[in-house]
């Protein structure tokens, strides 16, 4: 198989993909951890406002919510700090940024459904103990919340990872949009997106091997019938 | 920054054309995709270690690799091969963008509607198969009449949401120049330069659409409810003697 030397450019476009995978989970879990407090929320703004955010961005495609970052992120910026000029979302960050959002809707739900299977007896026993609710949230709860958590959050990881490469549609360079250069350089339309094919599979399958293990971690302790 | 309401009204004929060719492009390949599912669910759990096999590769290269990579394979990748063009049958519709994103899509969503049915036959109890199997029914009457019917109903919620996400990846068919809802979004906003009103618009018919049919499904899946009872068994339902 001829590569015409773009070999180096794909391994790069993997790191990029990996890059905005990886920060879209990072920021996301922090959107999904404070959706579902707000969700389970005493104070009935919260919950609204919770609701609202899965509500809209389980609701719209992907795709979408990446364009309007990107496209009416900028007009947002231009018309509030550009004074005249034209201000751009960096690329990298509004895919990510886009991504996360999305990643955060659907992780709420998941903390959510963690969160409340935590038998209540847990939270009256560290209540019992004296510990203070901040706590027994951290040391208590959390814990607990990542073993039910981990299968929907993973699953959650691996649509994001595909999702990433919606990102090369608004010029970030990642996998796609490298398959994407080198197939017009070279007018070899197949082979380069049969390539990044492949690569998607072998990340897909990485993360799922990873996945496996950091189930195993968080389950251990935990006896098996 | 002005804001202009007056521009949404404007571009809404032009966005509910496109929502048109969106909800097209959906029938049409969760039709096709459901066909394809269906047999490749039954060939996930069949005795022939081949056909195990073959479903099994498929499955994990459709629910594994980016649908915007599957969309592009098809519509530029196989054009790039001479024996395509040439090829009388396949050429008029692998050079249609609209041909492209139904087989892309419906690929797709028979991939992973057929990871759904697979667990959910799997799901159902032996002991209804042996029951069948007791009353001397064929392997197909079994299917047809105890399997299928049971595995669909368990099977529904989930398939419920993959029908939603199938949607919200239909956006994608724009990348290959189809005007479907995002597709005109993304015109007008090259032409007016206001992405927010225009992609607030097309948002919100998006989540009517969306919304719309997750309330749909919720009603069917409270009609189709197994744990409500049986209408009582009446002589003639036990047909000719």
């Amino acid at each position: 198989m001829d590569l015409h030397g773009f070999g180096p450019l794909l391994l790069e476009g993997v790191l990029v993909t990996v890059e905005v995978a990886v920060t879209a989970c990072a920021v996301g879990l922090m959107l999904g951890l404070a959706g579902a407090v707000a969700k389970l929320s005493e104070v009935a703004a919260l919950r609204w406002l919770a609701e609202v955010y899965t509500t809209l961005f389980r609701g719209l495609p992907e795709f979408l919510v990446v364009l309007i970052v990107y496209f009416a992120g900028a007009a947002v910026l231009t018309a509030t700090i550009g004074g005249g000029t034209y201000v751009d979302v960096p690329p990298f960050i509004a895919g990510s940024l886009a991504l996360a959002t999305t990643f955060g809707a659907y992780a709420t739900e998941v903390f959510r459904g963690a969160i409340q299977a935590i038998p209540q007896g847990h939270v009256e026993a560290g209540l019992a103990l004296g510990l203070s609710r901040r706590k027994i949230f951290w040391r208590l709860v959390m814990p607990q919340v990542m073993r039910y958590a981990l299968p929907g959050l993973g699953n959650l990881f691996l649509v994001l990872l595909k999702d990433t490469a919606l990102v090369s549609m608004i010029g970030v360079s990642d996998l796609m949009r490298q398959a994407d250069i080198a197939r017009g350089a070279t007018r070899d339309t197949f082979t380069f997106y049969a390539i990044a094919a492949v690569m998607y599979l072998t990340l897909t399958a990485i993360t799922t091997a990873v996945l496996a293990r950091l189930e195993q971690r968080a389950n251990r302790g935990v006896r098996r019938a | 920054m002005d804001f202009s309401v007056d521009l949404i009204w404007r571009s809404l004929p032009k966005l509910l054309s496109g929502a048109g060719l969106t909800a097209e492009l959906i029938a049409l390949s969760g039709v096709i995709g459901f066909c394809i599912a269906l047999p490749m669910a039954v060939a996930r759990t069949a005795r022939s270690r081949l056909l195990r096999w073959l479903s099994g590769g498929y499955i994990f290269f459709f629910r594994g690799t980016p649908l915007l990579v599957q969309i592009f394979l098809i519509y530029y990748g196989l054009s790039g091969f001479a024996w395509v063009r040439e090829n009388e049958l396949l050429w008029p519709i692998l050079r249609e963008a609209y041909w492209c994103a139904i087989i892309a899509f419906s690929l797709n969503t028979s991939a992973y509607s057929a990871e759904i049915f697979r667990g959910s036959m799997q799901a159902v109890p032996v002991g209804e198969i042996e029951a069948g199997r007791a009353l001397g029914l064929s392997r197909w009457q079994i299917f047809r009449r105890i399997l299928w019917p049971r595995a669909f109903r368990m099977g529904l919620p989930a398939y419920g949401n993959e029908i939603i996400f199938m949607i919200k990846s239909s956006a994608l068919a724009s990348t290959i120049t189809l005007m479907d809802l995002t597709g005109v979004a993304r015109a007008l906003v090259a032409k007016t330069y206001k992405p927010v009103e225009v992609f607030l618009a097309a948002g919100v018919l998006y989540l009517i659409l969306i919304y719309a049919l997750t309330f749909a499904l919720r009603v069917i899946e409270k009609r189709w409810d197994i744990r409500r009872p049986n209408p009582p068994v009446r002589a003639e339902d036990a047909g000719p003697a």
